[in-house]
């Protein structure tokens, strides 16, 4: 290519900077369609795909479902719901999830606050990165691997039982079997069982929130209370908890949900009682009776929404 | 290793009502050259080229003999497998007894030119016709294996192999003297229903049930009556192979239905476990490779029916899956599947077995049946304690 070829001016490339430069105004001078071009693409993952999933889910439940020949029936009708809150059967399922999903959110919390206190007020430097590294190693490894492991620690004639019975306290597995609900033939086979494994697999989503709440709290406010002479427990009771308990509600708001909508640890773990998630998995997979899987999916999604209601009066969005 | 779960899978069931299917496209006069490759849905762990387990391959021997390489699409249940070729461009599927005549009613499938297929005539002549593959006299399909449930145990506590399903379903004192209850196990799939309904047809004759898969009400509810009462026994029921494995090795469980895949993996680890077919008889599964209807490889799709049929693969194949071959001369002389192999794997039992279908409110032996959505509602329900 010859030199003077290459400085003549591109009549495209002229007009180029021009265009840019009158879009540009445009749109300096319009901004609200800047912000509206810009936040297009992620509304339209949220309308579309987002809200799109759940609003077909939404209207899958108000159809019915003939069991004569198979068919969804495609036409607005309440029957799902009429079936999903009649049946003792149904109900139980709902109740049993409800209960499992606070239990493991209380042992959950209990557990979780002295950890993640230890880690935001005493550890620092590499004790706190040991600290979160322990944290958050079980999330690295497979949900599945980590629920078989504890099928095994679990079993009638697995690591615990063994532990029982090297310490001569067998008596005691045997008497908290023995309890009627939560025991079973082995801790394997039980609510209880259940309850630790559930536990075990949430607690980073308990322990993290709060451990960010705690950050939080001023050290001058836990000065200034010594200093005015509270006690440390009356220092935790009346400053840090009040100030760390949007925290705690935050991650509950994880366990809570999370266990709400599990189907792997109740088909591993327990006496084979449903959970919502399964008969959810069941009836759409199994049965082809989608729109009372979509009513029963519609039950965590109720309940989620008063719990959310009830956690922002608590301030769990506060700090957001 | 997900051949298990696939296996788990297969229970899932369908609803749609079969209606009489007509008359399809011709089918092929006769094989020309293959067309270089063929596509195959499949059951995981039916198709196997030696990437699992070297000493299991039936795939690479067909592809140097006829220069077809062989694409495998697994898929878990039958469900996806009608969609798979409802999507079409694939040549064969190996569609259990509920998907198979969906499949040809709604004219996903083609029928078969038996005369293509040397080895038809090695095929086991009870399952020639079979009815979930034969529909007017046209053959919609080659059979490929089948197999049945059993009745696990634990040898050290049962000396004789139990006679009767009766071990699992009431509550009773095993040999050992301890209480059976919360040490045997059932089947947590609908389909379950159906073993309950076996039971109680020897049982309790004046219920007057004739097929275990097509019950009237009373039948039915005689059925799940008899479940409740087994819930009380039962620890866990089982969902997943390999847990079920690790609930006989572990968990102190005797005793359940399950399948000779378990039997083999637990034999293999030198657990005291057999398994046998009680007086009652039992339930099972017949499996069927069928031709897409818009093949686009149909050359190397027949090459591949009629490999399917060959002694090495059909005896691989039930080894290694726990199933029977199809092709009773399979049985003799296949090194991996052992002189036993077939009667372990339960082939003298095939006039015992109930090969499982997906029960429909419009049955052949009734008036009106209850329909599979019901069994899977009500035993949710039976699992919950209800």
């Amino acid at each position: 290519m010859s030199e003077a070829l290459a400085r003549r001016p591109n009549p495209a490339l002229a007009a180029a900077p021009g265009l840019t430069r009158r879009l540009s105004s445009f749109l300096y001078r319009h901004g609200g369609l800047l912000t509206l071009l810009l936040l297009l693409p992620p509304l339209l993952w949220l309308g579309v795909v987002y809200l799109g999933a759940l609003f077909a889910l939404l209207i899958q439940s108000f159809f019915s479902f003939d069991g004569f020949t198979g068919q969804i029936v495609h036409e607005l009708s309440l029957a799902s719901y009429q079936e999903l809150l009649t049946s003792k059967a149904n109900l139980d399922i709902i109740l049993r999830t409800m209960t499992m999903a606070m239990a493991v959110t209380i042992g959950a919390a209990l557990i979780g606050f002295p950890i993640a206190y230890f880690m935001a007020r005493y550890a620092s430097g590499r004790v706190k990165a040991l600290c979160y590294l322990a944290v958050m190693l079980p999330l690295w490894s497979s949900y599945l691997v980590r629920v078989y492991a504890w099928k095994l620690l679990l079993a009638k004639e697995g690591i615990l039982s063994w532990l029982f019975a090297k310490l001569h306290l067998t008596w005691l597995l045997e008497r908290i079997l023995a309890t009627p609900v939560i025991g079973g033939p082995s801790l394997s086979v039980s609510y209880l069982g259940m309850f630790l494994v559930f536990t075990y697999i949430w607690l980073p989503f308990m322990i993290l929130p709060i451990q960010a709440a705690l950050e939080r709290v001023p050290r001058s406010l836990i000065e200034a209370s010594a200093d005015l002479g509270a006690r440390p427990v009356a220092t935790f009771r009346n400053v840090i908890l009040p100030l760390a308990f949007p925290g705690v509600v935050a991650g509950s708001i994880f366990t809570f949900s999370l266990t709400l909508g599990d189907y792997i640890i109740p088909y591993i773990i327990g006496n084979s009682r449903f959970f919502i998630g399964q008969v959810v998995y069941v009836q759409q997979g199994t049965a082809g009776n989608i729109p009372l899987a979509a009513a029963f999916s519609v039950v965590p999604i109720v309940i989620m929404a008063i719990y959310l209601a009830a956690a922002k009066r608590l301030g769990a969005f506060d700090a957001l | 290793m997900v051949i298990g779960l696939g296996h788990a899978l297969r229970l899932a069931g369908a609803l749609t009502m079969v209606v009489a299917a007509s008359a399809a496209a011709e089918p092929l006069a006769s094989i020309g050259e293959g067309e270089g490759t063929v596509d195959i849905v499949a059951w995981p762990g039916y198709i196997e080229r030696g990437e699992t387990d070297p000493a299991y391959d039936w795939v690479k021997g067909f592809e140097t003999d006829t220069g077809c390489k062989v694409r495998v699409k697994t898929a878990g249940t039958s469900d996806e497998m009608v969609a798979l070729m409802n999507e079409g461009g694939f040549d064969l599927v190996t569609a259990s007894g509920d998907a198979s005549l969906r499949l040809i009613a709604g004219k996903r499938v083609q029928e078969i030119n038996t005369a293509l297929i040397p080895s038809w005539s090695t095929i086991d002549p009870r399952l020639q016709d079979a009815p979930w593959h034969t529909v007017d006299g046209k053959h919609y399909g080659v059979p490929y294996q089948w197999g049945s449930n059993v009745l696990m145990y634990n040898t050290t506590v049962f000396k004789e192999p139990p006679a009767s399903w009766n071990v699992v379903f009431e509550p009773m004192e095993l040999p050992d003297g301890k209480p059976n209850q919360g040490r045997v196990q059932a089947f947590d799939g609908p389909i379950y229903i159906a073993d309950a309904a076996l039971y109680l047809m020897h049982h309790k004759p004046d219920l007057g049930i004739k097929d275990p898969y097509e019950l009237t009400e009373d039948q039915y509810q005689a059925a799940l009556t008899l479940l409740r009462q087994q819930r009380e026994i039962v620890n866990r029921y089982w969902h997943d192979a390999f847990v079920q494995v690790d609930d006989f090795t572990n968990e102190g469980v005797v005793a359940s239905s399950s399948w000779p895949f378990q039997v083999n993996l637990l034999a293999s680890k030198q657990q005291p476990i057999a398994s046998t077919i009680p007086a009652e008889g039992a339930t099972g599964w017949a499996d069927t490779t069928m031709l897409h209807s818009e093949a686009p490889h149909p050359n190397c799709a027949y090459k591949w029916l009629d490999h399917s049929l060959s002694n090495k693969l059909q005896g691989d194949l039930a080894a290694w899956f726990g199933s029977v071959p199809v092709v009773p001369a399979a049985c003799e002389g296949n090194e991996l599947l052992g002189a036993e192999g077939c009667k372990t794997n339960g082939a003298e039992n095939f006039e015992r077995i109930h090969f499982w279908r997906t029960p429909v409110a419009k049955c052949a032996s009734q008036s009106e049946c209850v329909p599979y959505y019901r069994w899977v509602t009500d035993y949710i329900a039976v699992l919950g304690g209800r």
